[in-house]
């Protein structure tokens, strides 16, 4: 971030306590929010910032969460739309613990299976389950496979 | 249905919930409610189902045995059980070359005997028209699984190298054109012609019913398995069944 330059005020502001998603590839933040299930009508004080300019990649988006820690397991989905995406857990101004995300080896309810005729898209009480084989993710139920532009079958 | 043969020659008796369209899921319950009553009554449940993945999903909701009797165009274990059981009377199953003749797009049970061989080191050749071929889906897995897949334009090209050749239907309604069908299924039928120059033990299998896929003259050669191989169907379900109620 840029906080100690005052040309590139800042575009959002620290936190006291609470979650940085930092490094999400830009123009995925509000994809982000969304596989996190944070959307307005949920609680938590959310600020988000699209198109920031960084050292590392060009351009990239950044979330912040108030009060609220997300644990790894919780983001790693996350992986799939930004996987340089790095977490930043904020107590009392502090970064206290950073981490990168991974890909799941299994998504719960993240994916929607592309095959028309497969069980899970029925109104069947299952969540889809995708297994990540190298770069693509394979139907538990109907071995359908999407191996290209995974971030399109999010849920 | 041959499952329910099969269990009541074991002794068993069955309940023959109809198809989906006459039992409670018509009324709109769905199939996790009606397996989980089910698997009240009964000790195991034969499910066939259009939807691809129900007999997993079936199982995750049922403490009874779920034994898959087709799902849509999933797989069908049953079959495949009884196609390995054929082969496995003429021969060990390991390090085949098998040739898949037909429809390999849609067959399902081509599919499921191909995953099967494919743990048995076979060699799997397949013979199918311009667009009926194995989906890149299947051919893509069946290699990583360690499977050789080797894809011919004519059955002439390699039935001499085969141990088993299993032949599938090519339905009519998968062309526009009824001549062009006429044409092209010429092409995929088997005659005693050309089983002049075959390996003896040479086993043809048909998953049944055949149109004319394998011209009668076939059924007198020492190669058929076909009949064989439908009536092993029986015995094969009896295992099946005496095997998860164990
Ligand atoms: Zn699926």
């Amino acid at each position: 971030m840029t906080e100690n330059n005052p040309e590139n005020t800042l575009v959002i502001n620290t936190i006291r306590d609470g979650t940085v998603i930092d490094h999400i590839t830009a123009g995925e933040a509000l994809i982000v929010l969304r596989i996190l299930g944070i959307t307005g009508s949920t609680s938590e004080c959310v600020s988000v910032a699209t198109n920031v300019t960084s050292e590392a990649l060009t351009k990239k988006d950044v979330v912040k969460i108030e009060n609220r820690e997300l644990k790894a397991k919780e983001v790693d989905r996350i992986a799939l739309v930004a996987p340089n995406a790095t977490i930043n857990i904020i107590r009392n101004y502090r970064v206290i613990d950073k981490k990168g995300v991974i890909i799941p080896s299994v998504l719960m309810g993240v994916l929607k299976c592309p095959n028309p005729c497969c069980i899970t898209n029925t109104n069947e009480p299952v969540l889809s389950r995708f297994e990540m084989l190298g770069k693509k993710a394979v139907c538990s139920y109907c071995d359908a496979v999407i191996s290209s532009d995974i971030s399109t079958h999010i849920i | 249905m041959s499952f329910e043969s099969a269990m009541l020659r074991l002794g068993g008796s069955c309940m023959n919930l109809g198809g989906v369209e006459v039992s409670s899921m018509a009324k709109g319950e769905t199939l996790a409610d009606t397996i989980r009553v089910v698997s009240g009554y009964a000790d195991a449940i034969v499910l066939r189902h259009p939807k691809v993945g129900a007999a997993r999903l079936a199982s995750e909701f049922s403490d009874i045995p779920i034994l898959n009797g087709g799902d849509g165009a999933g797989q069908h274990p049953s079959q495949t059980l009884i196609d390995l059981y054929t082969i496995r009377q003429s021969m060990p199953l390991d390090n085949i070359e098998i040739g898949l003749i037909g429809d390999l797009m849609y067959g399902r049970t081509t599919h499921s005997l191909a995953y099967a061989l494919a743990r048995y080191n076979a060699r799997i050749h397949t013979i199918a028209p311009k667009g009926l071929g194995l989906p890149d889906s299947i051919h893509d897995n069946l290699v990583e699984k360690g499977a050789k897949v080797i894809e011919h334009d004519t059955i002439e090209e390699i039935i001499s190298e085969l141990d088993v050749l299993y032949v599938t239907r090519l339905q009519r309604e998968r062309f526009p054109d009824p001549a062009k069908f006429f044409d092209i299924s010429q092409g995929y039928r088997i005659t005693p012609s050309q089983l002049s120059d075959v390996k003896e033990h040479l086993a043809i299998l048909h998953p049944l019913p055949r149109v004319d896929e394998i011209d009668p003259a076939v059924d007198n050669t020492p190669y058929a398995r076909y009949f064989q191989q439908a009536r092993n169907g029986v015995p094969v379900r009896m295992a099946m069944l005496t095997e998860v109620m164990r």
